[in-house]
């Protein structure tokens, strides 16, 4: 709602000195979101005047048309002497007036006027259009005024054009303040004075010669008041003030009839319709439609109406969507001049329609027809149905005044009944919710200014005014009196919280993964996690992978992305190519979040009743439509892991980079990890570890290279490699208490062995017949060679292991170590085939 | 070696006269001095103490002298020799010291030479800033409460009292999920807040209930310099007897001191949720102009646009609608809720200028922020 302050002070009687920046910062204090101060022409000088036209001299020679005219701007001048000036546009007639800006002045821009010489004249100031007057910037042609302003009459005042606009994003429950009439009252409260209200009116009352009108859905449309206008001059214009009004209000003015219902509908919030009676067939009817009736609304859009709109009908048919828009076929006929006789055709006598329309009906039209318009915007937040009579008497007086027309004594109100709202609130709860003291009198007196009727003592019965459908609940008279008593004065006082737990494990080890993946130098992003079926292609998922199985949105932001990630490789690939992109070549990068795994089952979410707590089965009803949304953690790696520099040689991130930020997780999260071979698309057949939880069969994630297939296909770096863990599958085990080892101080021995076994055979199999094999001397066993090549022969590799063995309670002796390593060996060849090299 | 001899004169033995003895020992003192390295220390050393020497000579003579004779000429060799010795073990210091100054000399480096060898890494600015809230309010006693980001309509809506036809629906722009038929009628959205995680908490446990829900959001929003469509989200719930709005105050301005700083006036203004009654925008005077770039165009302000504030969320008393929906008694308890955007709060905290840095995963973007912001 775009508020001008000089329309606001006809109803507030404002301090004079007052600012729009001063109001609005009180507004705001008072909960009206004030987006904007916009000062019109702040930096506009005088001299601007009327001027009439006395003479033009069409300049030929040059490139457009040019005028060298003489005006009349009365002594505005100092000399009286008409003013010399050259002209380039060509709407104006010699005897019009216009607005004349004079050498000194400054237009907006900043833009100061000098008497110059152009076009071998002289010119001595400029015709004005409306754009350069900072009156919008439709058209670019001189303004022609009505013939009834005197030459030099002021035409900054005239034409009020400085002025200082409030720009108000009106919140969904404070509907009356999409009027003048309600910002007015909210500033009346703010500032304490009082409020002129425009629509306290002499209303005659209604009787039985009015048009006529049949409710037949007296929910849908609770009032309906109808007035009738004749004798309107179709040539009259809309007067300068009112069409600066609209102007500032960000609304077009269009022609006089039009104009008034829109400025009524500003000043008191009531939306209007104008009917041409003369196009009207028979009385008005109110009905829901029938499912694929049609209407031509007034932007000319044929619409298929459903059986839920409602309507406005005559004989014809629907003749305007209710609340929403009118239909074209009884729109107000413009004005057309005929050369011949000098006069003017168009509307002459019209109904004007002030009803009261359900707010969600008009609602779901809106959204419907996506015709969202002004008179929709305010049914839906809320009109006051009582205001309907008073409007349709301002717009009936503002036809009579300006428009030369004879208001006609029939009034049509029909009103369904409409109880009056009480709402009972303890005296004290406003005290009770703020935690603080107001007392029983400012309560009342603040919900008096809202215009609340207030009674009682200690219980107060409250009845809102019917422009506050919003207040329906004791706590919304508690935020009426908070609110202007000022949140800024109510006290700062701290809770006292019982003591907490702290956070959970699975919080704190989500915490602890990301802290580990940092110091390992990972660095993280965070990606959206909408993807299509491009990304899967791209990975190189089979058709039937269950990964394609997603949860797809009604209206994604892009359609070629139209589901939820089922893993977060995706995204996090995409950040990493992004970065290749941008230079950033040595990349390690982890990413944490959910993914969107549909059930089995797929079900509809119940949506049970607000007014009681949802029973156990419709909250497992509920759980059961969402999809699982298991937390993962997911790694990508490419170029350098670790640089090269001064120091040496540095080393390529690949697949064991990728299978070491495993482990660096499932440590953190107090799990130790087994690798197996695996096989999984995106990675690289042979380069694919599964990883398990230690002991168990149960698979948490893979690692390794990716597939170079898919490395092609999203342009990634070669070897470009990645992990992905599911957290949740870690969280299960969780960390057992550690017991604490026995450290032994007797001397280590060590012994070396090297087995010979098929490239095929796991290194992990081999370390783990070993140590079990060994037994508990066992301290640790560490791989610290692989060898492959013609010494130990074709498809065969060896592994050398370094084995530490200890005991806690004696010095281990030579022939003890032997003997263990011996067993561990055996058990080695054994499970693994392996052969032991010379030793 | 020459044999004992009984009859020998002392006097005649050349070498154990005292002039002798001295001059001996004076030599051995100047070739110790002069003496410029270990290695000619050492070869000093076998002339002078070696058993060639001449006090080693002399020290073997007196074996052959009458007993008489032998005390004080022992004393006289002793003396020399001690003194040879202690010069010895001096210089010895003197050179070792010397060379070993030198070694580290020599050893120096140049300790400016860049090394990066392990890589760097760091957490994402809005996990750590949700972190450092997080562990204000669970230093207070709140818990940290989750909940899923596919969500039921009637936990994301309609038991925060936004029935279906509510005009605050429409003003959040939600992403639908599609229903089993393919249809908008899953009932299942995006969560456009993380209230829905409130009701849970709610739900989950019997009140006193005092929690903070971080987590991620979506609204139908394109990516630009000041929007994106996921964004993080932290909101607060306290439940229990007695809570007011002097207590979501007081909070807040805990909240503020803790991550902004003190000194910094909030503004409260009046605003609407359907989940809160009364409720509240809150704006912090811009920490970087103070306020004093407003209606003053020499000074613009770029952290607040030049109109003084910086939005920081939105708060009010819980609405007893939602209380009833939650199974809360609102006749005996009471709550308030608030509601912050992490990522406005990083821009402002850390002058971030364009949103779209966040959520494009630039390492370099991420890497001066660390481990904790
Ligand atoms: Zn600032």
């Amino acid at each position: 709602m775009r508020v001008p302050l000089s329309w606001l002070r006809e109803y507030v009687d404002l301090p004079a000195g007052e600012t729009g920046r001063d109001v609005a910062a009180r507004l705001v204090r008072a909960g009206l979101e004030v987006e904007t101060v916009e000062q019109l022409n702040g930096d506009l000088k005088g001299p601007l005047v009327v001027g009439q036209v006395l003479s033009i001299e069409e300049l030929s020679g040059f490139k457009k048309p040019i005028r060298h005219c003489f005006v009349n701007v009365g002594d505005a001048n100092g000399t009286g002497e008409p003013q010399e000036i050259v002209c380039g546009a060509t709407n104006f007639a010699v005897g019009d007036k216009v607005v004349v800006v004079l050498p000194g002045a400054v237009l907006p821009g900043p833009f100061p006027i000098a008497a110059r010489q152009t076009y071998g004249h002289t010119s001595a100031g400029m015709i004005c259009s409306a754009r350069e007057l900072g009156m919008g910037d439709d058209h670019n042609g001189i303004i022609v005024l009505p013939p009834e302003y005197e030459p030099g009459t002021d035409a900054i005042e005239l034409l009020q054009l400085v002025d200082e606009v409030l720009d108000i994003a009106v919140t969904p429950d404070r509907g009356y303040c999409l009027s003048m009439r309600g910002v007015a009252r909210e500033a009346a409260a703010a500032y304490g004075l009082p409020l002129a209200d425009p629509a306290l009116l002499d209303v005659p009352p209604a009787n039985s010669y009015g048009y006529l009108v049949k409710v037949a859905d007296p929910v849908g449309c609770d009032r309906f008041v109808a007035r009738t206008v004749v004798g309107i001059d179709p040539g009259a214009k809309s007067p300068i003030w009112l069409q600066r009004r609209l102007q500032k209000a960000g609304i077009r003015p269009i022609s006089l009839t039009v104009d008034i219902t829109n400025y009524v509908m500003l000043e008191v919030g009531q939306p209007l319709h104008a009917y041409d009676r003369g196009r009207v067939d028979g009385p008005i009817q109110v009905r829901r439609a029938q499912e694929g009736e049609l209407l031509t609304t007034l932007d000319g859009v044929k619409r298929k109406l459903s059986a839920e709109d409602l309507l406005i009908c005559d004989n014809s048919g629907p003749i305007g969507l209710a609340g929403v828009m009118g239909g074209a076929s009884t729109e107000i006929l413009d004005a057309v001049l005929d050369p011949e006789t000098g006069e003017s055709t168009g509307s002459t006598e019209v109904i004007i329609e002030a009803a009261h329309f359900d707010s969600v009906s008009v609602a779901r039209t809106a959204k419907r027809h996506k015709l969202p318009s002004e008179a929709s915007k305010r049914f839906e937040r809320g009109v006051d149905p009582e205001a309907a009579r008073a409007a349709a008497q301002r717009a009936v007086d503002l036809l009579v005044l300006i428009a030369g027309g004879t208001a006609e004594a029939g009034v049509t109100d029909i009103a369904a009944p409409h109880p009056l709202r009480t709402i009972t609130i303890a005296a004290d709860l406003p005290d009770r919710v703020a935690g603080t003291v107001y007392g029983r009198e400012t309560v009342a007196r603040r919900l008096q200014e809202v215009g609340c009727s207030v009674a009682g003592a200690d219980v107060l019965e409250v009845t809102p005014p019917t422009w506050r459908p919003d207040l329906t609940d004791p706590y919304d008279l508690v935020e009426e009196v908070i609110r202007l008593e000022g949140y800024d004065n109510v006290p700062a006082r701290m809770p006292t919280v019982p003591p907490g737990k702290g956070l959970t494990e699975a919080q704190r080890m989500h915490r602890r993964v990301g802290v580990a993946l940092a110091a390992a130098g990972y660095v993280e992003v965070n990606n959206y996690p909408f993807v299509g079926e491009a990304a899967f292609d791209a990975l190189g998922l089979e058709k039937d992978d269950r990964r394609r199985r997603t949860v797809k949105l009604v209206n994604p932001l892009n359609d070629e992305e139209p589901a939820l990630r089922t893993t977060l490789l995706p995204g996090l690939l995409g950040a990493l190519r992004r970065n290749v992109g941008r230079g950033n070549t040595d990349l390690a990068i982890y990413e944490t979040g959910t993914v969107f795994l549909p059930k089995d089952e797929l079900s509809v979410a119940p949506r049970p009743a607000v007014d009681r707590r949802p029973t156990e089965a419709e909250l497992a009803e509920l759980d059961a439509a969402l999809p699982d949304q298991p937390r993962r953690v997911a790694v990508a790696l490419a170029g350098e892991r670790l640089p090269s520099g001064w120091w040496g040689k540095g080393a390529q991130a690949g697949w064991a980079d990728a299978v070491e930020a495993g482990r660096t997780v499932a440590r953190a999260a107090g799990v130790e990890l087994t690798v197996r071979q695996g096989q999984l698309m995106p990675w690289h057949p042979g380069r694919c570890a599964e990883l398990l939880v230690a002991g168990t069969d149960r698979v948490v994630g893979h690692a390794g290279e990716l597939h170079p297939r898919v490395v092609k296909a999203l342009g990634l770096p070669d070897r470009t490699s990645a992990m992905q863990i599911d957290l949740d599958l870690l969280t299960a085990d969780g960390a057992e208490r550690v017991t604490g080892p026995t450290v032994s101080a007797y001397p280590v021995a060590t012994q070396d062995v090297a087995l010979i076994v098929d490239s095929a055979v796991p290194a992990a199999d081999v370390e783990a017949a070993l140590r079990a094999g060994a037994g508990e001397l066992l301290e640790a066993i560490r791989l610290f060679d692989v060898f492959t090549g013609e010494q130990v022969g074709e498809g065969k590799k060896s592994l050398a292991y370094a084995l530490r063995f200890r005991a806690v309670d004696r010095t281990l002796t030579a022939d003890e170590a032997t003997a263990a390593r011996e067993a561990a060996v055996a058990e080695a060849v054994a499970r693994t085939g392996a052969v032991l090299r010379g030793v | 070696m020459s044999a004992p001899n009984k009859s020998y004169d002392p006097v005649e033995v050349e070498a154990l006269k005292p002039e002798e003895v001295e001059r001996a020992r004076d030599e051995a003192l100047a070739a110790f001095a002069a003496a410029g390295s270990l290695d000619e220390l050492k070869q000093a050393k076998v002339a002078h103490t070696g058993d060639r020497s001449a006090l080693s000579l002399a020290n073997r003579e007196i074996g052959a002298l009458p007993p008489h004779a032998k005390a004080a000429a022992g004393k006289l060799i002793g003396q020399a020799r001690g003194a040879v010795n202690q010069a010895l073990a001096r210089r010895q210091g003197e050179l070792e010291a010397e060379r070993d100054a030198r070694v580290l000399v020599e050893e120096a480096v140049d300790v400016t030479l860049p090394f990066d060898r392990a890589p760097r890494g760091a957490r994402h600015p809005l996990t750590t800033l949700a972190e450092r809230i997080e562990d204000t309010f669970v230093a207070m006693g709140y818990e940290v409460a989750e909940g899923p980001e596919v969500e039921a309509e009637w936990l994301n809506f309609d038991a925060l009292n936004l029935g279906p036809d509510h005009p605050a629906r429409s003003m959040q722009d939600t992403f639908f999920v599609q229903a089993p038929d393919g249809s908008a009628d899953s009932g299942v959205v995006l969560r456009t807040q993380t209230s829905p995680v409130q009701i849970r908490s709610m739900l989950d446990r019997e009140p006193p209930v005092y929690v903070i829900c971080p987590g991620r959001v979506y609204r139908t929003d394109e990516l630009d310099a000041t929007h994106t469509p996921v964004f993080r989200q932290l909101e607060g719930l306290a439940v229990d007897e007695g809570i007011t709005f002097a207590d979501l105050k007081g909070t807040i301005e805990l909240l503020v001191a803790k991550l902004i700083g003190d000194g910094l006036e909030l503004r409260w203004r009046p605003s609407y949720f359907p989940f809160t009654e009364p409720s509240a925008e809150i704006d912090l005077q811009c920490f970087v102009c103070r306020g004093e770039s407003i209606g003053n165009p020499d000074r613009p302000c770029r952290t607040c646009s030049s109109e003084g504030w910086i939005e920081l969320g939105g708060c009010g008393v819980v609405n007893p609608r939602v209380l009833i929906a939650a199974g809360v008694d609102p006749n005996r308890y009471s709550g308030f809720a608030f509601g912050l955007g992490l990522e406005r709060i990083l821009m402002n905290r850390h002058s971030v200028a364009d949103m779209r840095d966040m959520v494009e995963g630039d390492v370099r973007f991420t890497l001066p922020f660390g481990m904790e912001i």
